[in-house]
């Protein structure tokens, strides 16, 4: 690993966080719904618009050129920091939702009906549960549900009975709401010994740490720019090449085409295929520089990090709040990304937001678009506190003591 | 007063604490109706008894959520007991109308004093308008009222 690079230093390079709340200095403490972006990307983006922009794969003048390749080479960037020896496994989508739905729809639609099956879990977002059952409703195919096991991990007693027969296992890298890192090895695995392809929700773990599609083994991966420094209206499917080439195109409009005559069309060669209308130029150029950012500071380097903030955390809120306050999930930081999920015993989850909220502690409170995780947790709703490389220790310290207040307030 | 003890009386906290006609009705008689918050995932459940002379026999509220929807319920449900279904969608009115003025950003008159007789404690919700995404925690009780009262007339 190269030398890590100093933390401190780097909140500079984000204005947002210098900006006050409630005349007090803004803890932003929500990075799993999204992430702030660095001036570099934003830079990035405004370099683009005003130097070098024009719509991309059709002019022939120079300016249409360089917005091609600037676009053409974020995706090149993309393919190296997944590790995708083949930039054409890179699909541009608007965010993770729609690069799930393209599976879904797309793959699902080619390979799904009556008698078949599929497996998701229980700690899935919703992202990767409703559009199955979207497909599902229209094909009659089965989903089965790996359920959640002790500590917030996944119960694998059953796995190779769910996976007997199935097509796909669709399942989460890192659990949004509990940070649990999941047994990719293992899942994935099972599932190719059983036949089923496997898609990777990798919105969480995309943002934190490093990412090896060649080693994975997986056949789809999806993530969002938004999470990742990155800006909003840009997503990622990767995929295998011979899977894409086989399935239909998902949208229908310019830019997928080969050909087009009254009696059809020809889908193009992917990532064509799948990148129908005008993309998303400039935000795959800011994902680009979000990208350049993250490996100037070594994605191992801000695992590091923030294995060593969430340890604090955790050992610092148990110290502070006592038997006030449940931390859901591992214990083991090592185990687990930088999102946590509190109950504080007597006050329900916006109450907690709300009074965090006037000491300008930015945490989400509420299901976390993951319904069948909380039931399964039996909480209505958490406060979702979540880390990245610009959070330090002082951020924690003030979480504590807003959380203290609102236990204060509430429970006394 | 802070904008937090605006938000959070006494009052509101004293009805989150120890609501007010929580529990079941037996269905029928009862009619039942299932209100969700789709942001933060609370539910509220109203059963509700109409007598034949068209007045609320009886109101039980069940679910959970934070405590501005549980008192906001909780309020309501002893706001409107007792009252001529035509009295009760008059109280909703009131009730969406002070809690909808200020979601378009307006400052919200202080109410005159018949209003504030009319709401009773509910008067005191009025500063989750400080707070947009709470609004919906307030309301969610009515919405849920409000379809169990469409129930009635199906
Ligand atoms: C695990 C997970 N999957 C999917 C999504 C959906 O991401 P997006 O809203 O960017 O499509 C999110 C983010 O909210 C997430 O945390």
């Amino acid at each position: 690993m190269t030398k890590a690079p100093d933390f401190a230093a780097l909140k500079k390079d984000f204005p947002i966080l210098h900006t006050e709340r409630n005349g007090r200095p803004l803890v932003f403490l929500d990075s799993a719904a999204s992430s702030q972006r660095p001036t570099q990307v934003l830079d990035a983006m405004d370099w683009m618009y005003n130097h070098a922009y024009a719509n991309v794969h059709r002019g022939v003048y120079g300016l249409a050129e360089a917005a091609t390749n600037a676009y053409e080479s974020a995706r090149l960037k993309v393919a190296r920091f997944i590790g995708s020896p083949d930039s054409s496994e890179v699909i541009f989508t608007k965010n993770a939702t729609e690069a799930l739905n393209l599976v879904a729809r797309s793959w699902g639609g080619a390979n799904l009906g009556d008698g078949d099956a599929i497996v998701l879990t229980t700690m899935e977002h919703h992202a990767n549960i409703v559009p199955w059952q979207m497909m599902a409703a229209e094909r009659g195919f089965e989903i089965r549900w790996i359920p959640l096991g002790e500590n917030g991990q996944l119960d694998l007693t059953d796995l190779d009975v769910l996976l007997d027969g199935a097509k796909m296992l669709s399942v989460t890298s890192m659990s949004n709401v509990l940070g649990t890192i999941t047994p990719l090895d293992r899942l994935i695995s099972a599932a190719h010994a059983a036949g089923a392809k496997v898609c990777i929700d990798a919105c969480q773990s995309v943002p934190h740490m490093r990412t090896r599609v060649d080693e994975m083994g997986a056949d789809f991966v999806a993530f969002s720019g938004h999470k990742m420094l990155g800006p909003t209206g840009i997503g990622v499917l990767w995929g295998r090449h011979e899977l894409l080439e086989e399935m239909p195109p998902f949208l229908g409009g310019g830019g997928m085409i080969s050909n087009v005559t009254t009696e059809g069309f020809m889908p193009d060669a992917v990532p064509s295929k799948f990148e129908a209308g005008t993309p998303p130029i400039v935000e795959a150029v800011g994902l680009g520089a979000a990208i350049d950012y993250l490996e100037a500071i070594g994605m191992d380097h801000i695992r590091q990090h923030e294995i060593e903030l969430t340890s604090y955390a955790l050992r610092t809120l148990s110290e502070r709040l006592g038997q006030a306050i449940t931390i859901h999930g591992l214990s083991e930081p090592a185990q687990r990304g930088g999102v946590m999920s509190i109950t504080l015993d007597g006050v329900h989850a916006h109450d907690v937001s709300q009074v965090l909220d006037g000491y300008a502690v930015a945490v989400r409170p509420g299901h976390h678009c993951a319904k069948p995780l909380m039931r399964e947790l039996g909480v209505n709703a958490t406060a979702r506190a979540s880390f990245y490389l610009y959070n330090d220790t002082s951020d924690v310290d003030v979480l504590a003591d807003a959380l203290i207040e609102a236990h204060r307030f509430f429970a006394t | 007063m802070t904008d937090l003890e605006d938000l959070y009386r006494e009052i509101i906290l004293d009805h989150y604490r120890s609501p007010r006609n929580s529990g079941e009705l037996e269905t029928p008689p009862a009619h039942r109706a299932e209100g969700f918050n789709p942001l933060c995932g609370d539910e509220i459940v109203v059963y509700l008894l109409v007598a034949d002379d068209g007045t609320i026999a009886d109101i039980k509220i069940g679910g959970q959520g934070c405590s501005i929807s549980q008192s906001s319920a909780s309020m309501m449900s002893a706001a409107v007991k007792g009252k001529t279904v035509a009295q009760v969608r008059d109280l909703m009115k009131s009730f969406k109308g002070l809690m909808s003025i200020a979601a378009d950003g307006a400052e919200l008159a202080e109410p005159s004093p018949s209003e504030i007789r009319e709401l009773g404690d509910l008067a005191a919700l009025r500063g989750v308008v400080k707070f947009p995404t709470r609004i919906k925690c307030a309301t969610l009780s009515w919405n849920t009222l409000d379809q169990a009262l469409a129930e009635l007339d199906a």
